[in-house]
């Protein structure tokens, strides 16, 4: 055990220690703080503009200019009219020359008409809230010609109610679902992210310890399966820091925005009714898919010399991963999908796939515990094969490059 | 007692025997070199001897049994192929080798300090190994393979690829090592250093264990001698006599080989009449001539 513990300090050591770790955590903690915050830099740099905002009203009728103005003041518009005292013909060469943005020009004696000439269509935004503005203030006028009571104008503009029922009984309510489909995605883009990124580093340490040879002194000081657990261990530890730090960057990075994670942008992820289990599973699952890929990374690693020949052996690995994240992408929008299900229980797919469905669906607890007990099961298997790959792989060195070295390395194992 | 001793051990991969049915024994706290040329055997006799391969027949056994990761603090070893991690600093690299055969941190960081001392790199203990010479990233090599005070260290070509100063200082070491108490098995395919360390020795060839022995027995048993003749005389013709199986000619005179000593004298008293001599001496075969006879014949 004291020689676990050695290697497994090792291992986490010397990658913490990595620029490109340190690189890695920093950016993806700064990004946070950048996303988290875009609104309001956004804001900031809008301040300056707000100047620019003021528009240039030709009010034919002189009337209409101060009730918009009034419309646009409540629907929290940064649009400033005023009331130009050139020509429209001046205005126009204006524009022309670039001098002005835009201009408005309004009229009509029953119902609003009005014309906005901009350089180019790019200020459609602006267009937009006007047109919303004016249409308001139609209505307003109309119905105050129509002499319509208070009440009946409600009528008049009241939502339809729809509600969607879902009948499955294992779905969630359609207000719940999109609530937690924005956070599940989220997740599984982060387990996804995880199970390529770490057992990667382990395939390539495994091979950087082949090709620099030092790992014959390695395995005949301690034994080539504690050395593989070690390592894996050693990373996952890593991984799990590293998880930390972007979980509680991103907590702070929203914290220190301001916003209280349940309006606007975050409203959509769900964030606002968190379950605990979604974490509870989420960490679950990372850690099962990572020892899954891991002990298939170990074993692939140790039967490369060169580290170039890594990626080319890794190349099945990372397919079984992106078709399990095709089919958990693609199960977002139907979780409850027959290929869904299925996959949910084949051991390489299981980490993303039934955890999108714990997380999107009410399934009963068997389902993922039984999801969990194959995947455990598998890493056994594994572990086991994995071992005796590992043993006879360090000793092989040559060309190899294909799957079929795994024959060749069980035997030399077996010898062993 | 006999500490390592290897019972008729057979190796094969697949069809290749790489080891045919090796029998030997080393005696504790002392020196042995293997010696043979390239894929004879060695390295694979010392991977089973390291329980890295299993010997297909036989065995090899240390201390009465098979040898384990129980036994690793035990165990030194230096690979042929030459392995340490390029981006580590010597001093951590040394610490950490020697932490995975137990050794006791503190004594690790003092016992890696004392030999980088000795071996006169003291300042590259927070170099990288991938900045260092060959010479001097094998003279870490050597220090890891030892640092942990092993009772049997085994290692493989150790003076090779190093210069002449080097390659006394690292003798020395080993040497004095052995003198501490240490088993030590090596392989060579320079016979000076075998003659010079060892007590005992083997040849290798082909997997088979062609000579074993201590080097006094296996010159004595090789039953032929050297007879180095100086004259002003021109003695080639005396190649012609009979017993004479081989005459090298040099300078001022020439060495002929014979198996029965008699002939020596045979060949004094002809060169005296063929002119003065300035030099005769009877010598012992050099341990190079036994390697090239035993392994040639067998080409042959």
């Amino acid at each position: 055990m004291y020689s676990f513990w050695i290697i497994f300090k090792q291992a986490f050591k010397t990658k913490a220690m990595t620029k490109s770790f340190m690189i890695t955590t920093l950016v993806v903690v700064a990004s946070f703080f950048l996303l988290a915050n875009l609104p309001s830099i956004i804001d900031s740099f809008d301040g300056d503009d707000s100047s620019q905002q003021t528009l240039q009203v030709v009010d034919e009728t002189g009337q209409y200019t101060q009730a918009l103005q009034a419309q646009l003041d409540q629907q929290d518009s940064a649009i400033q009219l005023e009331a130009s005292t050139l020509s429209e013909e001046q205005l126009r060469s204006d524009v022309e020359a670039g001098e002005m943005d835009a201009y408005l020009v309004l009229g009509g004696a029953d119902g609003i008409t009005a014309r906005y000439v901009a350089e180019s269509a790019t200020e459609s935004a602006q267009a937009a809230e006007l047109e919303n503005a004016l249409q308001s203030l139609q209505t307003a006028q109309v119905a105050e010609q129509l002499e319509l009571e208070e009440t009946e104008l409600a009528q008049l503009f009241a939502p339809v109610e729809m509600e969607r029922q879902a009948l499955a009984e294992s779905s969630k309510s359609q207000e719940e679902l999109s609530q937690a489909r924005g956070l599940v995605y989220i997740l599984i883009m982060v387990i996804y992210i995880a199970v390529i990124y770490y057992p990667n580093m382990i395939a390539m340490e495994v091979a950087n310890e082949k090709s620099s040879r030092v790992m014959e002194i390695l395995i005949s000081s301690v034994s080539p399966v504690k050395h593989m657990f070690a390592k894996i261990v050693g990373i996952g530890s890593l991984g799990i820091l590293q998880m930390m730090i972007f979980a509680l960057a991103g907590y702070l990075a929203i914290q220190s925005s301001g916003s209280d994670l349940t309006e606007g942008v975050f409203s959509v992820m769900g964030f606002s009714e968190v379950k605990f289990s979604t974490f509870f599973y989420a960490i679950l699952f990372f850690l099962l898919g990572y020892f899954l890929y891991a002990v298939l990374a170990a074993l692939l690693g140790s039967l490369v010399s060169r580290t170039e020949d890594v990626q080319q052996l890794m190349l099945p690995m990372m397919i079984l991963i992106i078709i399990a994240s095709f089919i958990a992408f693609s199960g977002i929008s139907m979780p409850e999908a027959g290929y869904v299900t299925i996959a949910s229980y084949i051991p390489f797919f299981a980490p993303l796939v039934m955890f999108l469905r714990v997380g999107l669906l009410d399934i009963p607890l068997w389902e993922p515990l039984l999801s969990i007990a194959i995947m455990l099961l598998t890493i056994g298997i594994l572990g086991w094969f994995g071992a005796r790959v590992y043993r006879g792989g360090v000793l092989m060195y040559g060309s190899s490059q294909s799957l079929k070295d795994i024959r060749r390395a069980i035997k030399l194992g077996n010898e062993k | 007692m006999m500490t390592l001793s290897i019972k008729n051990a057979t190796k094969q991969f697949g069809d290749f025997t790489a080891v045919d049915d090796i029998s030997l024994d080393v005696a504790e706290g002392q020196m042995h070199g293997f010696l043979g040329a390239n894929g004879a055997g060695k390295t694979t006799t010392f991977r089973m001897a390291l329980g890295l391969l299993t010997p297909t027949q036989g065995e090899v056994l240390w201390q009465g049994r098979r040898i384990s990761y129980a036994d690793s603090p035990d165990i030194g070893y230096l690979p042929e192929e030459r392995g340490l991690y390029p981006k580590m600093k010597v001093q951590d690299q040394l610490v950490y080798l020697a932490r995975l055969r137990r050794m006791d941190k503190k004594q690790a960081e003092q016992g890696a300090k004392d030999w980088l001392e000795r071996f006169e790199v003291p300042h590259y203990a927070n170099k990288k190994v991938e900045e260092l010479s060959k010479g001097n990233q094998q003279k870490i090599q050597l220090i890891a393979s030892l640092l942990h005070n092993p009772k049997l260290l085994i290692l493989d070509e150790p003076f090779s690829g190093l210069d002449p100063v080097n390659v006394e200082m690292l003798k020395k070491a080993i040497l004095d090592f052995q003198k501490q108490g240490a088993t030590i098995v090596f392989s060579s395919h320079r016979m000076d250093h075998v003659e010079e360390l060892c007590d005992d020795m083997s040849i290798l060839d082909k997997g088979k264990l062609v000579v074993h022995g201590s080097i006094r027995e296996v010159k004595r048993t090789f039953g032929k001698q050297n007879v180095r003749i100086h004259s002003d005389a021109d003695i080639t013709a005396l190649s012609e006599l009979p017993g004479v199986e081989k005459f090298t000619e040099q300078r001022g005179g020439g060495v002929f080989r014979i198996a029965d000593e008699a002939v020596g004298q045979t060949l004094l008293a002809r060169a005296l009449e063929l002119g003065p001599v300035r030099q005769f001496a009877l010598e012992e075969p050099s341990l190079e001539e036994i390697f090239i006879e035993k392994v040639g014949r067998v080409h042959v």
